[in-house]
This record gives structure tokens, C-alpha cells and sequence, in this order.
């Protein structure tokens, strides 16, 4: 995303000034809130901020440093859990401490853990790494259910976010002002991430990814190189515990879970480690097909698993690469040679998709919901009853359409795909032979 | 300060019941070029790996510029000014040309884990950088990902790595190994040129490349070091030539 001459974002498209970039993301924050204003979009808005820093944090280890945590809600979760009791605490005026600065405790919380955990987990690299990881999220996980002074037991810890004297008018009661406040810390945190990279600690850890054994040889003890990158990750993943504690006003035992540490890795994934933006890309779309989606239908876990899947399978690099490799061929002035085929085999992917969503969504109606609401659901406009054949028969139909459709178009796709991209590669080459 | 870059004294590494070094000795002078040749599984690479930190010896002794360097991890040796080449490929794939030199500068110059000095603009690191990439011949390269150059540029960048760091003693593991004659001609004036002033330990099997770079030439047979003496010397001596060459002296070429 971001222009400079370092070549680890090698497929930066445009020469943009960072200062254009930086200013164009402070401004989608700003308006977002004023575009998406119905319902519960501020509230969504607000949970995919958190997740941003979560995610970004995140990928400190995983893209940045190819370490696969599998605990990392630990961070995130038990900063959490010190920025609601530093709220109580406000609140009942043991401490001051306004709750702009709450993120803080939170960050430092993580950051702690980060020390003492990290200490531990990055003795070792690879999988015992992963390993060790998801043994610590599992023991923190426990504690949380027997120590419920501290973490409250099943029902966590609750808190009310008002408190103190107003500034400038400003309560914190109302969604909006909570939303400002998160896009803040996102966009101090997203600058602060970013810096990293540009840092000789940043650089050197995606040495120690591509190659742990040569760092040693140039002089750095790769375990201190890991440490180090986990503390700085483990303080913005507090801050993003902060963040959800504020916006929630209670914090239980999941967020210390191995299930929050799966959904940060499968967000961060599906929007791509390895560029810095792809976990920005990845909340967004994550929090889409959790919390968007579970309002429209009962299957959003399988939709969501299905996603990550096909991510996985066909485009390792998430949607960021997708997003950039397309960006590649616009700039090598080869995306009219592309286009109608890419679009063939994007319109028959959807109508395939719309078969299969039919099926699923009667399939879950049917198994699920028929005996106490009757075989009949609305789906995209229609009443469609689940019992009878006729439903059923349209989305095989649907479905076999489509995949007829990709069937014939992914062949010619793949060709100029492929010849494209050998051309750009051999450009960039520099036409070495 | 002692007179020898480096010495290994008497040094023993079995793995297992396998002894791989059996008691080798040497003194490399400051500022000396040293050849190591011997048969496949004479124990080159393990001596190397032994000197660098990479595994622990069984018994003896290896001193760096008179100071013992046993049992100190890899980064510590090489902090210390010993820096050492693999004889296979060993970069960063995924970085720049001109990336993995500034990585390969950092920690000389002082900058060691900072994550509050911003890279670009660590001029002193940038100029290092530069300047080894010149040496190397891959200007023109800078911006391409490791893991797209050519066999022989990988093979300069690893040289380049090497070096980078400033380190006096320097360990090259096969540097042309795989390389065409005119792609070694090239390694070879490369190696001179960025080792000049430096101590150098350079493994190979090459004779015409040994032969032309070494002041002098140690000859390693099962984990001993059964000679260690100029070039033309090496070539007439009786117990090289038994038990390196099966009775024929290296020839040039």
C-alpha cells in the first residue's frame, strides 16, 4: 500500500505520497459513520475498528514475522479485562483516568503479558511455537474460570463507560462519540504499526522469517528479534481489547479464548499477511460474514468457513494479493487483455455461488427451522417451500448453469491469467534471461 | 592482541560415534588468504561450522583474535568480527537485493533491535549498502527480490552478505560451487577484491581458483589438518599427494 523505496510491498501501484494515503484513510474514517448511518451499522463500524488493530497486531507475527500464534487473544483479551476494571475503578473514583486514555492501560496490560508469556513461547520458532501458543491461551482460558474475582466468572466483568465530567460535552454515552474514539486509536495504531516496518527491528524480523538461520550470522539473536516483535504486538493488541471493552462495557472469558484467537487468524488470513493493509481488508470482510451476515441467516459459520477455504486454496496471499496482482496488470497496461475473461468467470462463479447459497439456506431451513415455522421462507423475493421439489430443482439448475458457464470460461481465463503475469514478471526482471 | 587472526588448537567433534574432526590445528596470520581443500568428507564444512558457532566442539580449543570463542552462540562470534558464507544459497528470499545488505549492516553500525530509528533514514546504512551492492555488481538489481536473481547473483549476494557487516575474518564455504568457468572467473576477482586487508578461510574445489587466490593452502583428510604451507609446496608434498590425490599432486585448472 504504502509507497517508499522499500521493495518488501513490491507491487505498490502508484507512486502516491504517503501523505495522500494517510490522509485519505483519516478521511474514510471520519465519513464512514456519515455513509452507513442506519441501524446497527455505527455498532459494526465500531467492532470492525477494533478488529483493524487486532488484526494489524496481529500480523506483526504471522506476515511480518511468519510466526503462527494460535494465543493471541491472550494479549488482547486480558488488556481487555485491565481496561474494564481501570473503568470501574474511574468510575468509582479510586483512580483518575479519563476514558480516552483507557486503550493505554489495556496496551500496557498486553504488553506485560507480552513479557512474561513471550518469554516463554519465543524460546522456540515454527510450530513448537504454534504449539506453545495455544497451550498458554488454553491455561489463560482456565484461569479465567477459576479466578472469577478478577475475571468474573461466566458472566465476565461488566462496566458503564459514562463516567467522570463531560469534555467539551463529550460523555461517551452515545455510539458516535464511542466510534470516534475507536477510529482514533485505529489510526494512531495503524500509524504506529506501519512505523514498525520501517524500523531496523521491523526489517530484520522479516529476515528472520525468510531465513532464521543467516540472521544469526549477521549478528542478531533471533529469539531476542521475536521477543521484541511479540511485546510490540501484544501492546496494540491490548489497546484493541481496550477498545472493545469501551464499546461493549463487558468483557467475559471468550475474549481470552482460543476461539477469538482462531477468528483473528482466519480474518487476517482471508484479507492477506502479506501486505500491511491486508488485515484492514481482512476485519472488514470478517466482521461482515460474523456479525452482518448472523443477522440474515443461521449458516454464516459455514459461509465463513467455506470462505477461508477457498482463500486458502485459491489465493494464499488473501484478498490484499488479489487486490494487488490485479492492480500489477492495470499498471502494466494489460488489464483490457484480461478483462472479458475475468469477468466471464466472475459472473458465472456468482450464479454458481447464488445455487449454492439457495441450497444451503433451504437445506438449514428445512433440517432447522421447518418444524416450528412451517416448510415455507422467503428467499430473495420469493416464498419458497422447502418440502416441495420445485425449490430444490431451480438451485440445482442454477447451479449446474453456472458451473457449466465456469467450466467453459476458467480455461481461457487461466491462459491469459498466466501469460500476463509471465509477461510482467519477465519486465520486472529486468529481461535477464 | 594475539598474532593470529585465528588458531584452532587441537580440535575434536564427534557426532555420535562418528568422529567427523579428529584433533585439527591451525593458525591463520591477520590479513592471510587460506585455502582449505581435502576429499569429499574430509570434514570442511564441519570445521567451518565449528568456527562460526553453528554447533559446539567435542573438545580443543578456537580463539578469534586470541580470545576463546567456544560455546558463544553464532551472533556473538560474528559480533566479534568473524562472518561466514554457506555453501548452499543462504538469503532472504523475499527481500531486495539492496534489503538484504541494509539487514546485513544493521547491527555494526550500532543499531542493533531499535524500532525508533526510522530505516530510510539511517544514511550510514544506506550508503553501506549501496556501496556493497557496487562491490557485488548488483546495482542494477537492487529492487528485485532475492529470490529472483540468477544462481551466480545469488551466489555474489551471499558473498555480499558476508562482508557487509565489516567483519576482519572472513569464511567462504564453496563460493563457486556450480558456477560456469567465466561466472567463478568472476567470484574469484570479486572475493579478491572484497577481501583485501581482511583474513580469509575459503573452502574449495576448485584448484584453479585455490591456487590463484590462496597465500597458503591447508589440505584436510579425515578431520586432520595434514598440511598447511604455500602453494607450490603443497603441490610436491609426498603425504598430500597419498592421501588427498591418490598419488597426483593438484594440478591447476
Amino acid at each position: 500500500m504504502m509507497t517508499s523505496n522499500t521493495t518488501t510491498m513490491k507491487y505498490s501501484p502508484l507512486n502516491l505520497g504517503r501523505w495522500l494515503i494517510w490522509s485519505f484513510f483519516a478521511l474514510v474514517l471520519i465519513i464512514a459513520p456519515m455513509i452507513f448511518d442506519k441501524g446497527a451499522s455505527l455498532s459494526i463500524l465500531s467492532q470492525m475498528g477494533t478488529i483493524m488493530i487486532f488484526a494489524l497486531a496481529y500480523n506483526m507475527l504471522l506476515g511480518q514475522g511468519g510466526m503462527l500464534s494460535f494465543g493471541h487473544a491472550v494479549y488482547s483479551g486480558l488488556g481487555a479485562y485491565f481496561a474494564i476494571h481501570a473503568m470501574n475503578l474511574a468510575g468509582n473514583g479510586a483512580i483518575w483516568m479519563p476514558l480516552p486514555l483507557i486503550p493505554l492501560i489495556g496496551g500496557v496490560a498486553g504488553m506485560f503479558f507480552g513479557v512474561l508469556f513471550g518469554y516463554v513461547t519465543t524460546k522456540k520458532s515454527g510450530t513448537t511455537f504454534a504449539m506453545i501458543t495455544l497451550g498458554i491461551v488454553e491455561l489463560v482460558h482456565a484461569c479465567s474460570l477459576m479466578f472469577p474475582g478478577f475475571f468474573g466468572g461466566e458472566g465476565g466483568i461488566a462496566s458503564n463507560r459514562v463516567y467522570g465530567e463531560p469534555f467539551l460535552g463529550i460523555t461517551y454515552g452515545p455510539q458516535i462519540q464511542v466510534y470516534y474514539l475507536i477510529a482514533f486509536w485505529l489510526f494512531i495504531s495503524t500509524i504506529g504499526m506501519y512505523a514498525f516496518t520501517q524500523t531496523p527491528l521491523g526489517r530484520v524480523i522479516n529476515a528472520v522469517r525468510d531465513n532464521p538461520e543467516r540472521v544469526e550470522f549477521i549478528g542478531y539473536n533471533t529469539q531476542r528479534v521475536r521477543y521484541m516483535t511479540l511485546i510490540l504486538s501484544a501492546f496494540f493488541c491490548g489497546i484493541s481489547g481496550a477498545l472493545a471493552a469501551i464499546n461493549f462495557e463487558i468483557v467475559t472469558d471468550e475474549n481470552v479464548s482460543a476461539f477469538r484467537s482462531g477468528a483473528v487468524l482466519l480474518f487476517t488470513f482471508i484479507g492477506g499477511v502479506g501486505f500491511f493493509f491486508g488485515p484492514i481488508l481482512g476485519a472488514i470482510v470478517g466482521i461482515f460474514l460474523t456479525v452482518v451476515l448472523g443477522d440474515f441467516t443461521k449458516a454464516w459459520l459455514l459461509y465463513l468457513g467455506a470462505f477461508f477455504i477457498i482463500v486458502v486454496m485459491y489465493a494464499p496471499g488473501g484478498l490484499a494479493s488479489l487486490i494487488m496482482l490485479n492492480l500489477r496488470v492495470a499498471k502494466f497496461g494489460r488489464f483490457k487483455r484480461i478483462f472479458p475473461s475475468l469477468a466471464a468467470v466472475s459472473v458465472s462463479s456468482v450464479i454458481m455461488l447464488l445455487g449454492v447459497v439457495l441450497f444451503i439456506e433451504m437445506l438449514y431451513h428445512f433440517t432447522l427451522e421447518s418444524l416450528s415455522y412451517g416448510t415455507e421462507r422467503q428467499l430473495f423475493g420469493f416464498t419458497v417451500d422447502t418440502a416441495a421439489p420445485t425449490g430444490w430443482l431451480v438451485a440445482g439448475a442454477i447451479f449446474i448453469v453456472g458451473l457449466v458457464f465456469f467450466r467453459m470460461t476458467k480455461k481461457s481465463f487461466q491462459l491469459v491469467w498466466g501469460d500476463v503475469n509471465t509477461e510482467i514478471e519477465e519486465l520486472i526482471k529486468g529481461g535477464k534471461a | 592482541m594475539s598474532q593470529y587472526s585465528l588458531e584452532l588448537q587441537d580440535v575434536y567433534k564427534s557426532f555420535g560415534k562418528s568422529e567427523i574432526i579428529r584433533g585439527a590445528a591451525l593458525q591463520v596470520a591477520t590479513g592471510e588468504r587460506i585455502a582449505i581443500i581435502g576429499p569429499n568428507g574430509a570434514g570442511k564444512s564441519t570445521l567451518f561450522n565449528l568456527i562460526s558457532g553453528r554447533f559446539g566442539v567435542s573438545s580443543g580449543d578456537i580463539l578469534l583474535n586470541g580470545k576463546s570463542v567456544l560455546d558463544l552462540p553464532p551472533y556473538e562470534i560474528n559480533r566479534r568480527g568473524l562472518s561466514r558464507s554457506f555453501q548452499i544459497t543462504n538469503i532472504f528470499h523475499r527481500l531486495s537485493v539492496f534489503e538484504n545488505l541494509r539487514c546485513a549492516v544493521l547491527w555494526s553500525l550500532g543499531y542493533k533491535y531499535s524500532f525508533w530509528h526510522r530505516l530510510n533514514g539511517l544514511k550510514d546504512a544506506q550508503e553501506r549498502a549501496e556501496d556493497i551492492m557496487e562491490q557485488i555488481g548488483l546495482k542494477r538489481r537492487r529492487d528485485v527480490s532475492a529470490g529472483l536473481l540468477t544462481y551466480a547473483e545469488q551466489r555474489a549476494l551471499e558473498i555480499g552478505i558476508t562482508i557487509a557487516g565489516g567483519a576482519d575474518v572472513i569464511l567462504l564455504d564453496e563460493p563457486t560451487a556450480g558456477m560456469s568457468r567465466s561466472e567463478s572467473d568472476a567470484a574469484v576477482e570479486l572475493i579478491r577484491k572484497v577481501t583485501i586487508g581482511k583474513t580469509l578461510l575459503i573452502v574449495e574445489h576448485d584448484m584453479g581458483v585455490v591456487f590463484g587466490l590462496a597465500d597458503r593452502i591447508a589440505v584436510l583428510v579425515y578431520g586432520e589438518v595434514i598440511a598447511c604451507d604455500i602453494p607450490s609446496k603443497i603441490r610436491g608434498n609426498a603425504k598430500v599427494q597419498e592421501a588427498y590425490l591418490g598419488g597426483h599432486a593438484p594440478v591447476e585448472g
